[in-house]
This record gives C-alpha cells, sequence and structure tokens, in this order.
C-alpha cells in the first residue's frame, strides 16, 4: 500500500503530462501520418505529373485522380501530365501511407496534420486546392507559361534510385 | 495429316502444320515465348531478339538418313551452338526446343537490357503503362540494373503528333517495326516508316496529312511500347481504372466487335464516359482490328447537343413536354390519322427497335418503310453467305466480286480482309466506275460507265472472268454507288442471278453481301422493312409518319417538303435533325451505348451488344417508346427488355429460329489468342468473352426454294445513256461515300474534324471543259443550295460529277443536272 501512494506521491510532485489541447498542441513524431499534402517544386511547379500510382496502390480506394495535358502555356508540373483532378476521401483514408511509397515524384506526403473533422461527408472529399502546399517563397503559382524544352521530364531523373 | 510435324517443348509433345513458327507452337500448348516485334498476323522479322530459344534437331546418318540412336534407343540430338529466333524457325519433325534455361535466360535478360539503354522509364506518365508489353517482359525476365552509362541514354523527341490522331514519343520507340509493317504489309498504307539507323532511328510519317491511314488506330494496339498513343485517350486514364464493356459499331455493314473502356469522370459531374474505343477480337467479323472511324467517332453518344426530353409542336412551336404528354399527343396524332400511317425507320437502329416499329406499322395497317438508297436486301436475305462463312478463309481457288462499292471509304475492314483475301490466292476482280483502293490487288478490274453496271454482269455471266465463274466459292459485294434505289434493286438481281446460275449459293464462303450505307441495314430488311420507290410520294401522301433515326429532310430538300406536305409526324431521334425541327412530336432516344440489342451485320452476323454508359435521363429506348406509342392506341407491344422483343423476333421471323440472347453470347476459342495476360503477343485489342454472334442461314437453305425474282437479262427502266445527257450539257450527279463524313453520328467527334471530307464537286477536267467550267473556281448544282467549289480530277470518269454523300450538303440520288459557274467574287481594296 505503501509502495503505491509514493506513486501517486511522485505523480502529483511531477509536472502534469495533461496539454491544454487546442491551445497547446503537442509535436507529432517524425513518423506521424497525418494529412497528405501535394508537394511543390522550389519554383512553384506540382510535383504530381497524375499518374494515379497513389491511387492503384490505395487499399482503401480513397484517391481519384485524373490527369490532362501541359502546355508550355499552361504548365501545372514537369513533363506532359498533370493532375487535373485529385481527390482524397478522408473518410475512406486510414493513414497507411502506401501513396507516399508508391508515388515516383515524392510528390504526395503525409503530413502533420491530424485535425480533420467533418459536419457532411462531402466535406470528407478533399481536392487538389486543399491538398497543394503553398507556393514556396519565389515561386510562381501554377499554371505556369514555361520557355519551351525545359520541363520535358515528368520524372525526375534518378541514377540510383535508393528506395 | 501428312503435313504435319511433331516436336517437343520443354518435354511437352505437340503436333502441328509443316511451317508453323517456334514461337507460335509453344502458344498452342500454352507456352510463353516472348516476343515484341513477331506478332501472329504479319511476318516475322526476327528484329527484336526476345524470343531467343535453344533449339535441337535430331542427329541424321548420312548414309542411311536415319536418325542416329542414343545408347537408350531415343534419338540423338544435336543442339546449336547458339541461340535461335523462335519468331523466324520453322518447327521440324523430331525438333527439341528449350524455352526455360539458364542460357535462354541469360538471353533474355541481355536483349531487354539493350532494349532499356535508351528508353526513358515514364511508366508513371506513360499511356501503356499498365498494359505495356516492355513493362510486363522487364518485369518477368528482365536485369534489375542495368550496366550501361546512365548519361549516355539518348534524349529524342516525346511529343511528335503524327498527324492529329496519332502521337509518337521517339525515346519509347525499341525499333520493333510492327507499326511500319502494320501499315506496308496488312493494309498497304506505307505512310510511316524507319528513318536513320542504329540508335538514330526514328518512326517518321511520310503523309500530309500526317500518318494519313484509315487504320492508323491499330498501330497503337500493336505497338509493344508506349511509342505510339492515341490523341484521343492521351492521360485519359490509367489502363486498371477502366472498365471493359463489349459493343458493336455502328459506322458501317461490317459491325466491328468493340470494347468500350468507361470510367466515371469529374468533369462530367461523376458520370460514366467512353474513355476509348478498342477493338474486340472475333476472327470471322474484324480480327483483332478495327478502322479509325470505328475507334474515334463514338462521341456522338455523350454529345451535349443530344435530345434530353420529349418535344410536342404548340402553337407552331416545338416546347419541352413530359413523356405521358408527349405519349398523349402522339397518340392523340396517330389516332386521328387513322390506318395510313408510315413508318420510316434509319439502319442505324437496333433489330428490336425495328421490329417493334414494324408491329406497329403492321397493328395500324401502315407500312414499314426502311429509309436507304439502296435496295436489294430481300435478296441478300435469299441467297447471303451462310453460316460457317468467313473472309478469313477464303483462298485459293476462291473469287470474290465487287460492283459499284469503295469498300476502303466504305467498310473498311472489308477491304482489309478481302486485301488479305487476294494476297491468299483468292481471285479479286473488282467492277467500278471509277478506280478505287481495292483495284490494286485485284485480279481483273472492270471498268464501266454509269448505267451499264448490269452489263458487266451480263459480260460475267457469259463468262468474261472463267476463274470467277469456275470458282469453287464466289462472294458477291455490292454497293450504291452511282445508283439509286431502283438501280440498286436491279444490280442485286443481277448478282443473285449470277450467283444462282454458277450454282454459288447455299454454301459456306458463297453468297451476295450487301455494301449498306448503315450498320443494321441488313436487320431492317430481316425484321420486314422494304424500300418504296418514291419517297417523296410516299412522305407527301402520308396520313402520319414515324420515323426513327433517319433524316429525311436534311438529305433531300425535296423530302423536307414532302414532310411538310405529310399528316402528323412522330420523331424518335438523338439529335435535332432538320426532320425533327419538322415534327409534331419528337422522341428523345437512347443511343446504342446506353442499352443493349442486336445488330445484323452485312455478311448477316447477328450480334449483341451490351449497356456502356448510364443513359441519358430522360431519353428511352426506341423500341420502348415505339410501344409506349403502340399501348396507347392499344397495341400490345414487347417493352420490358430487349431479350423479350428478341425472343420474339426469333419466333416470328423464320432464319432467326433458335435465336437467344444467351446463344449470341456464346464464344469460341480463336486463334491467335490476344488481350490475355500475354500482351506483347497479339497487342491491346481486347478478348471476346461477351459473344461472337451467330451466322443468319440464308433463306436459299431451306427445301424448294426458288430465287424469287429472276433477273431475265433485262435491264431496268431507268437505265439512262451518259452520252445522250452529256450531249445535252448535262452531267449525272453521282454521290459518293467517304470514311470521314459529316453525318448525325459522325460530326460530333472533333478530333476527325479536319479529316471531315468537306463539300465539293469533283469534275474531270475534259468534263469541267465540256460543260464550259474551266478556270471556274465555285458551280451552283441545280437542287442543291449554295455554290460549292470545284476540284478537279483526272483519274475521274468522264461526263460524272462527284460529290461527298453527308458532307453538310443534302445527299440527293444520283441524276442529271446542269452545272452553273459561279463569278467569284472579286475582292475589291
Amino acid at each position: 500500500m505503501f509502495k503505491g501512494l509514493l506513486t501517486t506521491l511522485k505523480e502529483w510532485a511531477g509536472k502534469p503530462v495533461t496539454i491544454q489541447y487546442p491551445e497547446e498542441k503537442r509535436p507529432v513524431r517524425t513518423r506521424f501520418k497525418g494529412r497528405h499534402v501535394l508537394k511543390r517544386y522550389e519554383n512553384g511547379l506540382e510535383k504530381c505529373i497524375g499518374c494515379s500510382l497513389c491511387a492503384a496502390a490505395c487499399p482503401a480506394d480513397a484517391i481519384f485522380v485524373e490527369a490532362a495535358e501541359n502546355t508550355d502555356e499552361e504548365r501545372y508540373s514537369p513533363g506532359e501530365r498533370y493532375a487535373r483532378v485529385y481527390e482524397i476521401n478522408m473518410l475512406r483514408c486510414i493513414f497507411c501511407g502506401f501513396c507516399e511509397d508508391a508515388c515516383p515524384t515524392e510528390a504526395i506526403v503525409l503530413g502533420d496534420n491530424y485535425e480533420l473533422s467533418f459536419t457532411d461527408r462531402h466535406q470528407s472529399i478533399y481536392t487538389k486546392e486543399m491538398l497543394l502546399e503553398p507556393v514556396p517563397e519565389g515561386g510562381k503559382p501554377t499554371p505556369q507559361q514555361t520557355p519551351p524544352g525545359v520541363y520535358v521530364r515528368a520524372v525526375p531523373a534518378m541514377q540510383d534510385p535508393q528506395d | 495429316m501428312a503435313n504435319e510435324v511433331t516436336l517437343t517443348i520443354d518435354g511437352k509433345t505437340v503436333r502441328v502444320p509443316q511451317g508453323t513458327l517456334i514461337v507460335d507452337a509453344a502458344k498452342k500448348i500454352g507456352i510463353d515465348v516472348p516476343v515484341f516485334c513477331y506478332h501472329p498476323k504479319m511476318e516475322p522479322v526476327g528484329m527484336c531478339r526476345m524470343c531467343l530459344v535453344e533449339v535441337g534437331r535430331p542427329v541424321m546418318d548420312r548414309a542411311t538418313n536415319q536418325p542416329v540412336l542414343e545408347a537408350d534407343g531415343t534419338p540423338r540430338i544435336a543442339f546449336g551452338a547458339k541461340l535461335e529466333t523462335a519468331c523466324t524457325t520453322p518447327v521440324s519433325e523430331g525438333m527439341v526446343v528449350i524455352t526455360q534455361n539458364q542460357k535462354v535466360a541469360s538471353a533474355r535478360r541481355e536483349v531487354l537490357e539493350f532494349l532499356l539503354t535508351s528508353h526513358p522509364l515514364d511508366c508513371p506518365i506513360c499511356d501503356k503503362g499498365g498494359e505495356c508489353p516492355l513493362q510486363n517482359l522487364t518485369m518477368g525476365y528482365g536485369p534489375a540494373e542495368s550496366r550501361f552509362l546512365f548519361e549516355e541514354k539518348m534524349h529524342l523527341a516525346k511529343h511528335v503528333p503524327l498527324g492529329e490522331l496519332i502521337y509518337l514519343d521517339r525515346e519509347r520507340c525499341i525499333q520493333c517495326a510492327r507499326c511500319v509493317r502494320f501499315q506496308k504489309d496488312l493494309v498497304d498504307d506505307p505512310v510511316i516508316g524507319f528513318y536513320q539507323r542504329g540508335r538514330s532511328l526514328e518512326i517518321v510519317t511520310y503523309s500530309e496529312p500526317g500518318f494519313d491511314s484509315y487504320f492508323s488506330g491499330n498501330t497503337t494496339d500493336i505497338c509493344p511500347v508506349g511509342a505510339l498513343t492515341t490523341a484521343d485517350f492521351r492521360f485519359g486514364a490509367r489502363p486498371w481504372e477502366l472498365k471493359p464493356v463489349a459493343s458493336i459499331c455502328t459506322h458501317c455493314p461490317v459491325g466491328c466487335n468493340l470494347t468500350f473502356n468507361v470510367r466515371r469522370e469529374a468533369a462530367s459531374g461523376g458520370k460514366l464516359v467512353i474513355k476509348r474505343a478498342m477493338p474486340r477480337q472475333n476472327e470471322l467479323v474484324n480480327e483483332i482490328w478495327i478502322c479509325d472511324k470505328g475507334r474515334f467517332a463514338y462521341h456522338f453518344v455523350e454529345s451535349p447537343q443530344r435530345l434530353t426530353q420529349p418535344l410536342v409542336r404548340k402553337n407552331g412551336e416545338l416546347v419541352p413536354a413530359s413523356w405521358e404528354e408527349a405519349l398523349e399527343a402522339a397518340a392523340q396524332g396517330l389516332k386521328q390519322a387513322g390506318e395510313n400511317l408510315v413508318v420510316l425507320a434509319g439502319g442505324r437502329l437496333s433489330n428490336e427497335d425495328l421490329f417493334n416499329l414494324r408491329k406497329l406499322a403492321d397493328a395500324q395497317r401502315g407500312k414499314a418503310i426502311l429509309y436507304t438508297h439502296m435496295g436489294g436486301g430481300d435478296l441478300t436475305q435469299q441467297v447471303g453467305l451462310t453460316p460457317g462463312s468467313n473472309l478469313g478463309s477464303l483462298g485459293k481457288g476462291d473469287a470474290v466480286l465487287v460492283i459499284a462499292a469503295d469498300l476502303h471509304e466504305e467498310a473498311p475492314i472489308w477491304w482489309m480482309r478481302l486485301k488479305a483475301a487476294a494476297e491468299r490466292g483468292a481471285v479479286l476482280v473488282v467492277a467500278g466506275a471509277r478506280p478505287t483502293r481495292l483495284e490494286r490487288y485485284a485480279a481483273k478490274v472492270m471498268r464501266y460507265r454509269y448505267g451499264e453496271e448490269l452489263n458487266i454482269i451480263q459480260s460475267l455471266m457469259d463468262g468474261a472472268v472463267p476463274e470467277l465463274s469456275q470458282a469453287e466459292n464466289l462472294v458477291v459485294f455490292y454497293g450504291a454507288e452511282g445508283l439509286d434505289l431502283l438501280g440498286t434493286n436491279a444490280l442485286a438481281q443481277a448478282c443473285a442471278t449470277l450467283l444462282y446460275r454458277s450454282g454459288h449459293y447455299g454454301r459456306p464462303n458463297n453468297g451476295l453481301v450487301g455494301v449498306w450505307k448503315e450498320g443494321n441495314a441488313q436487320g431492317a430488311w430481316d425484321m420486314g422493312f422494304h424500300t418504296v420507290g418514291n419517297y417523296t410520294r410516299t412522305l407527301s401522301e402520308a396520313a402520319a409518319v414515324l420515323i426513327a433515326a433517319a433524316d429525311p429532310a436534311g438529305d433531300d430538300p425535296l423530302l423536307a417538303q414532302a414532310l411538310d406536305r405529310a399528316g402528323f409526324v412522330v420523331v424518335q431521334e438523338l439529335f435535332l435533325t432538320e426532320t425533327a425541327r419538322r415534327a409534331d412530336v419528337v422522341f428523345p432516344a437512347q443511343s446504342f451505348a446506353e442499352r443493349e440489342g442486336t445488330f445484323t451485320s452485312g455478311e448477316r452476323r447477328v450480334q449483341r451488344f451490351y449497356p456502356v454508359i448510364y443513359p441519358v435521363p430522360d431519353c428511352r429506348a426506341d423500341f420502348v417508346i415505339t410501344a409506349q406509342v403502340a399501348r396507347k392506341l392499344g397495341h400490345a407491344l414487347e417493352m420490358a427488355s430487349p431479350a423479350k422483343v428478341f425472343l420474339q423476333i426469333a419466333s416470328e421471323i423464320s432464319h432467326y429460329q433458335g435465336l437467344t440472347y444467351p446463344r449470341l453470347a456464346e464464344v469460341e476459342e480463336q486463334w491467335p489468342p490476344v488481350g490475355r495476360s500475354d500482351l506483347y503477343y497479339g497487342g491491346t485489342a481486347y478478348d471476346n468473352r461477351q459473344g461472337m454472334g451467330v451466322a443468319l442461314p440464308a433463306l436459299c437453305q431451306q427445301q424448294g426454294w426458288q430465287l424469287p425474282m429472276f433477273w431475265n437479262d433485262r435491264l431496268p427502266e431507268r437505265t439512262f445513256e451518259l452520252a445522250a445527257m452529256n450531249q445535252q450539257g448535262m452531267v449525272w450527279l453521282v454521290p459518293f461515300n467517304r470514311l470521314y463524313d459529316r453525318g448525325t453520328t459522325v460530326k460530333p467527334s472533333q478530333l476527325l474534324e479536319k479529316r471531315m471530307v468537306s463539300a465539293h464537286i469533283a469534275l474531270h477536267p475534259e468534263t469541267a471543259r465540256a460543260v464550259g467550267l474551266s478556270g471556274v473556281e465555285k458551280v451552283q448544282v441545280e437542287g442543291l443550295d449554295g455554290p460549292l467549289p470545284l476540284v478537279l480530277d483526272e483519274t475521274l470518269p468522264q461526263g460524272v460529277a462527284f460529290y461527298p454523300r453527308s458532307a453538310g450538303v443534302p445527299a440527293l440520288a444520283p441524276r442529271g443536272v446542269k452545272l452553273h459557274a459561279v463569278k467569284a467574287e472579286v475582292q475589291e481594296g
């Protein structure tokens, strides 16, 4: 009994673990898998090329992609193809991260955001605009007008891919 | 059979005909030999070296010419020092082939390593990714790493439009030449070719417009990589996301088997949309090919111009109405009109629609009339092709006659198959008033002047071409070029008599085939539709007209006037055509892609099509509309399902007896196997699992049959004298068919816009001079609105003016007209 009381006394003296959420938030672990983010290159072009491999890998069938063709006048991503429609149904998503693994351009990344709540089923569908990260500093928003012959490759050249 | 050889492949013994290639022999017993350049429909070239296998042959004793035996009594096998290509090596007696061992595996790995030296590996964005032979074979046999220097990869153009239909990616090309060989050998359109050599080798197009071939889409199917892709499907979806649905092409009487790939699309509000049309294998109809019209001209189905609600005329205006209202209005109108009902239907409808329409006409004691410019469908029923016929089996000893038809423009797949038959040794006789593409392969070309078609048949009966009359089998294709309804009727009679006299009927691979303009014209004849001599009179005298899938008013101003004089007009249509604008009630119909049904091809094969996409809301199938109108009139017609209508067809129409939907859905084993896991072998054409259809018997196979209408070497009354006409300064105006016309069902496919024929008048330069039109740019034709551009063409016959059918100007029946020059407006300033 004393042993048990000792534990109680120790905890009483220590710092409380309660966090005043939502005013206060605990940092997530490095490998935390939260809401997806669609990444951009430094110049603002989208990394996503609309290949739909994330949708193919998704065990919950939560991702829907529709591709279209880039032109130099209206360029969203390097190469010929970009995602015209990119939707994730967050109610279906099981946050397994397979999409991240399947992505050939590292465009989709599971981020830190875990605060997903909806009042309506339709709200659970996150569109491309909601998923895309903001344009980085020095970059331009998409679609961009680009010089011809520069962005010809959709998948970044990887001589010796490591993973 | 004496001509068979026995060999062993991977320990399995197989007997195949002499001359079979190892790769095919292996495929027969389910052993896959990977290939890239070899294709079972083409001659082998042995370019890619992927099919290397180890081949051993029995050692023969030179003295006795007997196999040398081992100690245990088995023949001694000598294996070559090197591997051999399975796609170019024919089998021989006692051969032993090993396709799975270390040596073969390393050869395959190294060939793939070579092929991938410059391949971009951009599978994520490649339209072929997911159904790509190179991808699959690399996964199966390829190396994980390359020993080549990464920096030395070739970087070539990735976005090369070979014309507006096909895109080329030069980096992806592995130089197998399947496309080049297909264009050169199978369809004789050598418009693409190789340029440069070695690593710099590129595919280029020589034609203007680029890749100018009616079969260009097929090269994307047989391309073993994503080098050739269609503009229509470009980045449309990934292959694994698509759902395949079987259908039948409606554009011409060949009745090619299609597979539509559908997917839900966000841009269309989540609706199912057709992403692409692909061939579905039917070796008896289209093999594994389709023409570009079939592949690209399906967009009318999803056109925003489609009718979406019933229209009823109120105070002279067509206004939207509810179905109940429209049905009531139609029934009222038809009831008031009484018994003189004319049902006019086009050959685009399915058998079920046509059957119900005919039943309604019968019930109202009216007439069921097929809207066509071509007669003779009753004769193709009598002496048409019989079950067991296959154009792909015609060869030595057989003969084919093609008269008054330009198959390359009207039915490209028939053209392709007849060309192949001629190359296999069949005697091809082409009779035409002007040169056509098929003549290149003809054993004999018979040229006549318009109006003299029957003289050709007469001379053939007199034995002008003995190979034809003495042939074992004879198929006659007749068309309607330069002929009106009576003319084609007479021509069909003459052709039927020709077949009858030489005994070429009632047996497989013998008979008469009509080259109709519409896909199911033959079905309309079978369902009891007939033609009338004078459409204008019939329409103008009718108390009520029910028109389905036909646009007489848009085709001919005279018919439009006749329709205005007709009593009550009901139209079932997809679009608000000129005819629909003149109607009292318009019903929006479903297209073939939204429902099921059957079509009867020109070869008289009944084939099923299936619902591909969800129906446009508030559209109903034609047979349902007809049945609902009939019900209001007090007649009970079947409308529960097309299958039930078809059961009625089978019970009432003698040669459809015994047919049911399940029977039409039966398939049989086909060679070569396509569309399975071995995509590299036959390409991405779809396997046929939904039915190959059933060939109808010809009426002449019944006991005690006699040719009902005998042609007694009598020229029909309306034959004209071309020379006399020309002397009066008139020319014979002939509408000709072009594959890419501007018809209701083609025009909405904007991809083909540039290749669609535009309205013009074509004359021989001599004729132009004779009628005083040299140097004139535009001419006015009597009976047609507006001046048309004049084109001079030396290949055309003299005394005749040509203009394209369904090109935006009304298609009149052939007639003698005067042409007037229209002065070019002088541009001022």
